[in-house]
């Protein structure tokens, strides 16, 4: 993966958009390939996949991934989705994140959905929520703040 | 250097019993007593933006979370289970490429049930901080072993 312009990946972002091909953001992001990182379209919702894998586990006694990557998850999640839904002339950056576990991530494929509480001409504020086989039952919920111009 | 942990025995669990650090390249650089310093180096799968090359936030993460959770062992000198319960990142500005990432953290009140901990992410300056956190941790979080006893079973990092 080698650097790219500025504009050559706002150009990349605008043909993922116009495909609904939103694994190619995964081809421009490294680390989101580094996750592994599944973007689905599920009837309009975007939701995030974490696929399992082991060299997640930040607790191998439980064992159970590491707080890190379930932190990393929520953020690529949350810059997802506001590649998709918002019309970006600059990739978004991140001003802060508030991680809360609630309960331990296990060695299994992870989901994650975003929802924006407030999408503001400097600043959008979105929330993350995910889970594993219960979507009523979040292992970690987020809320991040990012800079979009 | 702190009672009770020497580094190259908090290397050893971290390499082989913390698959996520290992695989980034978490080191352990200092212990205190009033903190713990990690590091993770620079690669470029790691970057979030392709047209900087600038790390993801979720290194930063991974490595601030990792030296928090560390730093309450430092300050018990012994190991129990505990858990994330909620981690706060300021970011204050970008990490530079190709330069070495380093945390330092420590537990700055520790009660019978939650460790309060505060860590900063900078390339050579504390001071000079890229990132600041604040977290929590819940204290026996499991009834599970300590890490250390466990390790010979975890080999397989890929």
């Amino acid at each position: 993966m080698t650097e790219m312009s500025s504009d050559g990946f706002l150009q990349a972002i605008r043909e993922a958009k116009e495909g609904r091909n939103w694994n190619a953001f995964s081809q421009h992001i490294a680390y989101f390939d580094y996750l592994g990182l599944d973007v689905q379209d599920k009837e309009g919702e975007i939701i995030c996949v974490l696929p399992k894998n082991k060299k997640f586990i930040g607790n191998p006694v439980l064992p159970a991934l590491h707080g890190g990557i379930v932190g990393a998850f929520l953020e690529s999640t949350a810059l997802v989705h506001m590649m998709a839904t918002q019309e970006v002339t600059q990739l978004p950056k991140i001003i802060n994140i508030t991680v809360e576990y609630l309960r331990s991530a296990k060695l299994e494929d992870t989901y994650a959905a975003a929802v924006f509480t407030k999408t503001g001409a400097r600043v959008a504020n979105m929330r993350v929520r995910a889970w594993q086989g219960d979507r009523n039952k979040p292992i970690a919920t987020a809320s991040a703040n990012f800079l979009v111009s | 250097m702190a009672e009770g942990f020497d580094i190259s025995q908090i290397q050893g669990i971290i390499d082989t019993g913390i698959p996520q650090c290992g695989d980034i390249g978490v080191k352990v650089l200092e212990l205190e007593d009033s903190g713990v310093t990690m590091s993770v180096p620079y690669d470029e799968k790691f970057a979030g933006n392709p047209v900087s090359g600038v790390l993801h936030g979720g290194i930063i993460t991974t490595l601030i979370d990792s030296a928090s959770g560390m730093c309450i062992y430092i300050k018990l000198k012994k190991y129990i289970p505990i858990a994330t319960l909620d981690l706060r990142i300021d970011y204050l500005k970008p990490a530079t490429p190709n330069e070495e990432l380093r945390a330092y953290a420590e537990c700055y009140r520790l009660t019978k049930q939650i460790a309060f901990v505060r860590a900063v992410a900078y390339h050579t300056d504390r001071n000079d901080p890229i990132a600041n956190s604040v977290s929590t941790f819940m204290m026996r979080s499991t009834k599970t072993k300590p890490l250390n006893v466990q390790t010979a079973k975890v080999g397989d990092n890929s």
